[in-house]
């Protein structure tokens, strides 16, 4: 293991937290749950989403245990169905949709354009509120015996052919969507309306454009699934007939407003994940990112083209034959902006001096495994490859390549990274780069063999499967636990960091941003001052500058 | 050249003139920042809801392709007179909603409270039609799941009116089915509405609004305009199918 | 030469607009054309325009929209950002629609 870092930490000797910092300027649990402070609600945000991660974990390894057999044995069929449901749901809405904006983003933009909190503090404490309300739901949803539509809640299963809390299930997912979209909302005028002076667009860290495009989608987007969803509820509640064909409603018109979310979606799942992506290499290479405008305007390309190519998701369920030509070229395109990123990033590699720390580790198993699962939705948006693939494992394998090798990995490296900025204290570097070796192994010997499982014909969402897939399984599930063991040592360890982890200092990694320029942990205003911007973002010279006038931050 | 060291400004001008208007958080600068970002943020969640009804409108667009003759049936059960008042009341209300912020902007406090109430009442009264129209439509059996019959279609009260074979008539419950949808959607919206024009009412007369920050007048006004924009679309959409037959 | 101060460096953002107050005149005048329109549509839906009656319909119910969006809503007087933000909306309600469309006007099969 090499030996060579960029960490540079204050004297732990007579090193100590700041005095005052948003974590103590005010103590009692009203002063948390009724804060307007960007900081608190980030971390509130962090600890709710970590309870649904763990409980979409846990669905997760009910499917792989069940799996390891061909006989549906461990559990019903049904329940099965409610198992991977309940997986999808919580992990899509609760876990990867607020994951970065919501903990990251939500406490690191304001900083990083130079402003003292988000636009609107209230509102930014009602969507946690809305986040937890929604939660509750789909708790409930499922402690009262689950829903088993698949995530998907496709028509006319859902709204005719089912009795189980599809209701519940959809009205814990709709008030989780206003929670995004005011997310969304802050974000935008924060952007738009309160970078601090000297700040234009083109010096803003891309991190902020990447969440910025992500917002657009959740602002744009998700009223789309909410409507979709009252529609469904009224369905199942009233019977009016709007999806049901024995009424005159059409099953596809579900489908087409549903992926009409659903595929943005997913790009604002990815985005604000390649926002922590770019700052991550640019630190641990010491060099600006490759091609700074062309990164900042494919995130808005994606958000853009990604509302144009939602039926991809139903090339087999009876589109025409020419809107799927259609969507299959606009899907092709959509690749183009996101393959323009990993180029950058790559060209940002390229004569750096590049440093191992475990936020770069997180980074570099993004950048492998999320151009395979991108690759993979290029082979699924051609019309010929799709009718094979689509709704086997395939498709399983695929995008859980782009959301837990791209997504979750980038997520890891941002907590990484940020940590201590927003704790004020390092993780212990030894056993966090054991765990991202961990995770990495885990999830290849988890995932990989699925798209062997897919292509060979194994169908997604079956509890039972022919015996010849069994071995393949077997070889999923082991890696679903080595991936379980990678996941449980950060909470471990990073908990473990707030009390005994070394004090950081406000810029250990040396890096560019307003947000190393102040203390580590913040004041509850961010700044003292208003700051003035006057240089490029990723200037190492400005840093370099900076650090030999040894300008220290005032606590 | 001397880079300017950031957030590290030697000293807090905390006695230079702190002097700022009350109504300014702390996070802005000024108060023209607050303004434009608070009507930024109004803006960008009256593009959440043309999505959110945006669905609705779809829906009908494909509906309505697909079995016209049911839905000019469905919407000659409509009152064209109730609908074309409830247009006019809204229009009204918008109108009265606009010389609210005329008022406030103005600083007429008791003007700017005359505005609101009238804008309460139109609302009350367009609400008060729908509620009658609702009745009638429970009456005449055309609400869809819950006492849906196609009587009224294939064998038609009124002369004029065509009778449709039964198949086509089931479709019927598809126009219906959107006909509650969309303006339920909207009367709750109205309904959101009023409540808060209520509270607005009782603070416009405290005075909060007619001292310089009608900010949240000016918002709740593009709030309620847009729920008249929606009501605008509406109405020929559900009243108006070819009412020369 | 005198650096800037903090405070002006700080006003030379370009956030400001002239907040432009809109008069009862025009409301009233707006108000008349609106409720003009709301009578021309429930007329023209009595004539026999064959497709042309939604045609007529929907571009009555855009202009009062483009009527109340301009002076009611203040957007004829507001800023670029406010604009292009309206404009956003109705894009992307444009693209939710002719995008379903591309399905349903080319199927086969499920019309009457």
């Amino acid at each position: 293991m090499s030996t060579a870092t960029i960490l540079k930490l204050p004297p732990q000797e007579t090193a100590r937290l700041p005095k005052r910092s948003y974590l103590n300027n005010e103590y009692g649990l009203k002063s948390w749950l009724l804060t307007g402070d960007h900081k608190r609600i980030a971390i509130l945000y962090l600890i709710s989403i970590t309870f649904f991660f763990f409980v979409g974990g846990a669905m997760a390894g009910l499917i792989r245990l069940e799996l390891l057999t061909p006989q549906s044995d461990l559990m019903a069929t049904d329940t099965y169905n409610k198992v991977f449901t309940m997986h999808g749901i919580i992990m899509v809405f609760l876990f990867l949709v607020p994951s970065v904006p919501a903990v990251i983003g939500n406490f690191v933009i304001p900083i990083m354009v130079g402003a003292k909190d988000l636009a609107f503090p209230k509102v930014n404490l009602l969507s946690w509120y809305l986040y937890l309300a929604g939660g509750a739901f789909t708790l409930a949803a499922l402690i009262l015996g689950g829903v088993d539509t698949g995530w998907t809640f496709t028509t006319p299963l859902s709204t005719h052919y089912l009795n189980t809390h599809v209701i519940t299930a959809g009205l814990g997912i709709f008030v989780a969507g206003f929670s995004s979209i005011f997310t969304g909302l802050n974000f935008i005028v924060t952007i738009h309306r309160m970078r601090a002076p000297g700040m234009t667009w083109f010096r803003l860290p891309l991190f902020v454009w990447s969440n910025y495009a992500a917002s657009i989608l959740m602002v744009l987007g998700t009223p789309v699934l909410a409507i979709t969803l009252v529609l469904v509820i009224l369905e199942r509640a009233i019977g009016i007939g709007v999806f049901d064909p024995s009424k005159g409603g059409d099953p596809l018109l579900f489908q087409h407003l549903f992926w009409f979310y659903s595929h943005p979606a997913v790009y604002i799942m990815i985005l604000p994940g390649m926002g922590v992506i770019s700052e991550v290499i640019s630190t641990f290479s010491r060099k600006r990112v490759f091609g700074y405008t062309a990164v900042a305007f494919s995130s808005v390309a994606i958000a853009v083209f990604g509302f144009f190519v939602w039926a991809h998701h139903m090339f087999i369920m009876g589109v025409s034959n020419y809107s799927a030509l259609v969507f299959s070229l606009l899907t092709m395109l959509v690749a183009v902006p996101s393959a323009i990123k990993i180029f950058n990033w790559a060209a940002t590699l390229y004569k750096g001096s590049i440093t191992f720390e475990t936020p770069m580790l997180y980074s570099f198993g993004f950048m492998g495994l999320f151009t395979i699962g991108g690759l993979t939705g290029v082979f699924l948006g051609s019309l010929g490859m799709d009718i094979h693939l689509t709704e086997t494992y395939f498709i399983v394998a695929h995008f859980h390549f782009v959301m837990v090798g791209g997504m979750l990995m980038a997520y890891l490296s941002g907590i990484h990274f940020w940590w201590p900025k927003m704790t004020g204290r390092m993780y212990p570097e030894g056993v966090s780069k054991l765990a991202a070796l961990v995770t990495f192994i885990g999830f290849n010997l988890t995932f990989f063999p699925q798209f062997i499982l897919g292509y060979l014909g194994m169908p997604r969402r079956y509890a039972a499967y022919p015996p010849e897939f069994q071995v393949l399984n077997i070889l999923s599930t082991a890696g679903a636990t080595v991936l379980g063991v990678g996941y449980l040592l950060p909470m471990i360890y990073m908990t473990w960091s707030l009390k005994y982890g070394k004090i950081a200092g406000s810029n250990p990694w040396q890096a560019t941003g307003l947000e190393w320029q102040i203390q580590s942990p913040p004041l509850t205003e961010n700044f003292i001052e208003t700051p003035i911007v006057d240089h490029e973002a990723y200037d190492y010279e400005w840093l370099a500058h900076q650090t030999e006038h040894e300008v220290q931050t005032v606590g | 050249m001397d880079s300017q060291a950031i957030a590290t400004q030697p000293v807090h001008d905390a006695h230079e003139a702190h002097v700022h208007a009350p109504y300014l958080r702390h996070h802005f600068e000024t108060v023209e920042q607050q303004r434009e970002a608070s009507s930024f943020g109004m803006w960008l969640f009256l593009l959440t809801e043309v999505m959110f009804f945006g669905g609705m409108f779809t829906a009908y667009l494909i509906y309505r392709n697909w079995y016209y003759p049911a839905f000019v049936v469905g919407s000659h059960q409509l009152s064209i007179v109730l609908g074309t008042i409830n247009t006019a009341v809204l229009i009204c209300s918008s109108f009265t909603m606009a010389m609210g912020v005329y008022s406030a902007e103005m600083k007429q406090r008791k003007a700017l409270v005359g505005w609101l109430l009238a804008t309460i009442v139109l609302g009350f009264v367009f609400l008060g039609i729908k509620a009658d129209e609702y009745h009638e439509k429970w009456e005449k059996h055309h609400v869809p799941g819950l006492n849906f019959s196609i009587q009224e279609f294939t064998h038609p009260t009124n002369p004029e009116e065509k009778a449709l074979p039964a198949d086509m008539a089931q479709k019927t419950q598809v126009y219906f089915s959107l006909y509650f949808a969309m303006t339920g959607m909207h009367a709750l919206h109205m309904v959101v509405g009023i409540s808060i024009l209520l509270v607005l009412v009782v603070r416009a007369w405290a005075g909060a609004y007619t001292q310089g920050h009608m900010t949240t007048i000016e918002n709740f006004g593009l709030y309620w305009h847009f729920v008249d924009i929606v009501w605008i679309f509406l109405f020929p959409l559900l009243y108006l199918i070819s009412r020369h037959q | 030469m005198s650096e800037p101060t903090h405070n002006e460096q700080l006003n030379l953002e370009p956030t400001h607009h002239e907040h432009h107050v809109v008069g009862p005149k025009t409301y009233g005048i707006i108000f008349g054309t609106l409720l003009f329109f709301t009578g021309l549509t429930v007329a023209a839906s009595y004539l026999e325009l064959y497709t042309f009656n939604a045609v007529v319909a929907i571009a009555i119910a855009c202009i009062k929209a483009v009527l109340v969006i301009l002076f009611f809503m203040h957007i004829k007087y507001s800023s670029r950002l406010t604009k292009l933000t309206v404009a956003a909306g109705f894009f992307t309600f444009l693209a939710l629609i002719t995008m379903t469309l591309t399905d349903y006007i080319s199927r086969a099969w499920g019309l009457w």
